[in-house]
């Protein structure tokens, strides 16, 4: 019986955090919210360089035979620093990749596994993160099977004005394309990686919901009003912990649904679609409430907030709105 | 991360099961018949180390090393097999746990067998009408009688739960009215049978009164010995907070929310109103916040089993219980729509209990209110959270 971190499991965050906060600092952000680019070399170099392509694969695939619980731990780090790149699109590349029964497919392994050929998800819609920088899409086709689309000719590609500033998504169509194919439709495996997906998103939140009630914590601890720090006015007070309250409970519902995957459990579909939907509330509240907590500095641009704010717009709606999923948790509950 | 228990619990569950089969055959028992067989039951239970494994021998518990998995695994099957555990109360939730760590020798003696045997229910002497989240504002006096033996108390207490079945009593007393009021207060025990003390019940909001209710306590030169003061003079603010600690571990069950809110779904159910998009939603909802509840009770377990601290996340647990309650009793509330405008039969006060049909969620409505001011009101345990948890700054409560 264990449900808590080990040390290596935080270990790996320490890591991946010390790699962001050299790379990745608010200066970075800014920049490349005002810039015209869709992918950010420098960062996705260092973090590939922390194996993160290959976390979840087996050893005998390179990989670090981790599980998707710990590529969970380290979306969460990224989401905290509202990291750029398809992180989640690499994770789960390399994982169909690696499970598919196509041998020249597998062959594309190493090149996604090191984070050299860049994996975008392109499901459920035509908005798609990285879309430029992409040199694969790991792509629905509207029938249930899953493909691994090459960019490149028959596929168009219209940036878009993302809200998103942190990981901008461009509209992508899919005419006569090359595709290596990883799963038919009917194929188990289709849903699962659908559901992993979900779950990384959720850590992605649960990051970015814990960064915003830290700076909304340390703000109120350092911003003096009425000849005191405001967070030792009670009303202030009870809006963070309400914040607490909403986020860290929130953590072990993340934990299970990326164990119960990594476990193969009857209730893995079902508990990711209630991290998804669980999460997405949590993210949109906590972003919300860290900026009334910040006044009117919280509300500028320079500040920062809003990035994880649109970041939280971004997640809720990825691969279904909470409504949705809770309406798919009723029907998998059997209600 | 893994959620089995591991071989060696899995074979004590054998154990336990095997254990409940042979013993807990209460058949058509009822009244005096059926509290004789759970006694013996229990007695039973005590001698294989399933019951009060925190007590020594020689106050009646069975003694056994922290296991916090083979606890775990008790709670499982005594809950599957519906058989009795522990006599729950204040007595065995506070009294035991602050006489174990902080009472004296003849204390211990005295109350600790008479307590888990269910012979002694404690009420807890905390509140006054001054004094209820400022509890160490207390203004109930206690005095040294002349030769020095006895302490000779005169003031008020409120909010005893059980107070009307109460033999004992667990208090806190004013004894130096000089001293800084945390400085100034000594812990008591109390036997409430005699003639210096009148209780009396409140009513309560759900409309229970007698034995059902919480009451206020009078005292007007009531005694209890010396040698049955807990830990040191003007000391006793520090000895209640050992005591606080252990109800709040004890209030947050996640299995109970678990039921509660299988129960709900089922209420949808009886009242055809499963199928309704908006009530699958609110239900889904809900039990997000269920599972964060349930997963995070893992968390703590499986750090308490690995002797690590969880961090803030403990100061959270009865809020985010509280806070369940409140949105499952909005959602109960319109479930049962017309069936709530009548009460159950014989409930508040209205005699003896009948038949109780969607209306029964009238308790949970009300009661989920009780939760937010029992053991600590929300608003004090947003103070902890901000300060203890967030390391805001202190603002003199809390």
């Amino acid at each position: 019986m264990r449900f808590h971190l080990t040390a290596e499991q935080v270990a790996i965050q320490d890591a991946v955090r010390g790699t962001l906060a050299e790379c990745w600092g608010m200066e970075r952000l800014h920049r490349f919210a005002d810039g015209d680019t869709d992918f950010d070399a420098d960062s996705w170099q260092a973090l590939m360089a922390l194996g993160i392509g290959a976390l979840a694969l087996p050893e005998a695939d390179g990989g670090a035979g981790l599980g998707l619980l710990d590529a969970a731990l380290v979306c969460e780090v990224a989401g905290a620093a509202a990291a750029p790149g398809p992180l989640i699109g690499q994770i789960i590349g390399a994982i169909a990749v690696a499970n598919c029964a196509n041998a020249a497919t597998r062959e594309l392994l190493p090149a996604i596994a090191s984070g050299e050929a860049v994996v975008t998800l392109a499901l459920e819609g035509d908005l798609v993160q990285s879309a430029r920088a992409a040199q694969y899409f790991l792509a629905d086709d509207g029938a249930g099977g899953l493909h691994l689309i090459e960019a490149g000719d028959g596929v168009t590609i219209e940036p878009l004005a993302a809200t998103d500033r942190s990981r901008p998504v461009s509209r992508v169509a899919f005419g006569t394309v090359e595709a290596h194919p990883l799963y038919p439709a009917g194929d188990p495996m289709v849903q699962r990686l659908k559901d992993a997906a979900l779950v990384l998103i959720t850590a992605d939140s649960l990051g970015g919901a814990q960064h915003c009630t830290d700076l909304s914590v340390d703000y109120a601890k350092t911003r003096e009003q009425f000849g005191q720090p405001i967070g030792k006015f009670q009303a202030l007070k009870h809006q963070l912990a309400q914040m607490a309250l909403e986020v860290e409970p929130a953590r072990a519902l993340v934990w299970y649904a990326a164990y119960a995957w990594d476990a193969g459990l009857a209730d893995a579909p079902r508990a990711a679609a209630m991290a998804k939907a669980h999460l997405g509330e949590v993210y949109t509240r906590t972003t919300r409430a860290a900026i009334a907590a910040h006044g009117g500095i919280g509300y500028t641009w320079e500040y920062g907030l809003n990035y994880w704010f649109r970041r939280s717009i971004h997640n809720r709606a990825w691969l279904g709105s909470p409504a949705q999923h809770r309406a798919r948790a009723a029907d998998l509950a059997g209600w | 991360m893994d959620l089995s228990y591991g071989e060696a619990a899995e074979a004590f569950r054998k154990d336990v099961r095997g254990f409940l089969d042979s013993h807990w055959q209460p058949g058509e028992r009822r009244g005096a018949e059926l509290k004789e067989f759970v006694r013996t039951f229990r007695r039973a239970a005590i001698d294989r180390g399933y019951l009060y494994r925190a007590v020594p021998k020689r106050y009646g518990g069975s003694e056994q090393p922290v296991d916090v998995i083979r606890a775990q695994v008790i709670r499982e099957e005594f809950g599957r097999a519906r058989a009795p555990m522990e006599v729950g109360g204040n007595g065995v939730n506070m009294t035991v746990p602050t006489l174990l760590e902080q009472g004296t020798e003849e204390q211990k003696e005295l109350f600790i067998r008479k307590t888990i045997e269910g012979d002694y229910i404690w009420g807890q002497g905390y509140s006054e009408p001054g004094s209820g989240s400022d509890l160490a504002s207390v203004r109930t006096r206690a005095e040294l009688s002349p030769d020095g033996t006895k302490w000779i108390i005169n003031g008020q207490k409120i909010w005893t739960s059980q107070g009307m079945q109460s033999t004992h009593m667990f208090m806190l007393v004013r004894t130096e009215p000089d001293a800084p009021k945390h400085d100034g207060i000594t812990y008591l025990l109390l036997d409430l049978d005699q003639p210096g003390i009148t209780r009396r019940p409140i009513r309560q909001m759900t409309g229970e009164q007698g034995a059902h209710t919480f009451c206020e306590f009078f005292f007007d030169n009531a005694e209890t010995p010396v040698s049955w003061q807990v830990g040191e003079r003007g000391k006793g603010w520090y000895v209640s907070r050992t005591t606080l600690k252990h109800e709040r571990a004890s209030i947050g069950s996640a299995d109970g929310l678990g039921s509660q809110f299988r129960k709900l779904v089922d209420l949808a159910k009886e009242v055809g109103r499963i199928h309704d998009p908006l009530v699958r939603d609110k239900l889904a909802e809900i039990e997000g916040r269920v599972l964060s509840h349930r997963y995070t009770s893992f968390r703590l377990f499986s750090c308490a089993a690995a002797g690590e601290d969880a961090g803030s996340v403990q100061l959270m647990m009865k809020l985010l219980l509280t806070e369940i309650g409140h949105e499952m009793a909005l959602l109960a509330q319109d479930l049962i729509a017309d069936h709530g405008l009548v009460e159950p039969e014989g409930a508040g006060g209205r005699g003896p209990r009948g038949v109780r049909g969607p209306n029964k969620w009238l308790d949970q409505i009300m009661g989920s209110l009780g939760n937010s001011i029992a053991g600590g009101a929300s608003n004090i345990q947003r103070n902890i959270i901000a300060e203890r948890g967030l390391g805001l700054p202190r603002d003199g409560a809390a």
